[in-house]
């Protein structure tokens, strides 16, 4: 059954990525990563969904999908700005920057 | 027929776990940042799409399928951001692309960032 072998193909790179995030010497390393974890948790949902016959899990798929983009770029955000609340042209506005 | 859909939905999904396991593995032996972005991006472009359109074809014209659809709607359009983003943010940390010519490095702009110090990071 492949889709069988495509769920085991998704864990392995899972677990690639996983000791990539673990090593990765700066933090965007973690970063991406961790992007790229969310990407293959998507793919594993919808392989599931088609291994147990059960396509419900494709919405849960969507939702991550929407969630690990936010995820991303909140952690981004935080590590240039330390806060997620900053917003740079109110900012250069009262010339503080 | 519908056993030749089958066999193609197969082949598509097997292609696609092959992409993704290639890129995996990029994404732990590329040498920097900047690289293992272009590793990351094979799964989230060529690995996904391949994927998902054999499951696309097992699922036929259907609510699946279009479901599918959304979802790599949503990898073509998100990662792309993404990964702009995290290259942005990466350059203006002070993070350096790999390059083995020394003097090239140091033709970076000082703007992106500080230099970081010879010889340690990666």
């Amino acid at each position: 059954m492949i889709y069988v072998a495509a769920a085991l193909a998704l864990l392995v790179a899972m677990t690639l990525a996983v000791v990539r995030a673990l090593l990765g010497p700066t933090v965007f390393d973690r970063v991406l990563a961790g992007n790229a974890i969310g990407v293959l948790a998507i793919l594993l949902l919808c392989v599931f969904g088609f291994l147990t016959e059960r396509p419900e899990f494709l919405d849960i798929g969507i939702t991550y999908g929407l969630l690990n983009l936010i995820g991303t770029l909140a952690v981004l955000k935080f590590w240039k700005y330390g806060d997620l609340a900053h917003d740079d042209a109110a900012q250069q506005d009262r010339g503080v920057s | 027929m519908v056993e030749m859909v089958s066999w193609i939905s197969a082949l598509l999904v097997g292609a696609g776990s092959v992409i993704v396991v290639i890129g995996a593995l990029g994404l732990v032996r590329m040498p920097d940042v900047f690289t293992r972005m272009h590793a990351s991006g094979m799964i989230e472009t060529m690995g996904a799409t391949l994927m998902l359109s054999g499951m696309a074809l097992t699922a036929g014209w259907s609510l699946v399928t279009l479901k599918l659809l959304v979802l790599w709607a949503l990898f073509i359009f998100t990662g792309p951001v993404a990964g702009h983003a995290l290259a942005r943010a990466a350059l203006y940390a002070g993070v350096r692309p790999y390059l083995r010519d020394k003097e090239q490095i140091a033709r970076v702009p000082q703007r992106y960032g500080l230099m970081p110090p010879p010889g340690d990071e990666r």
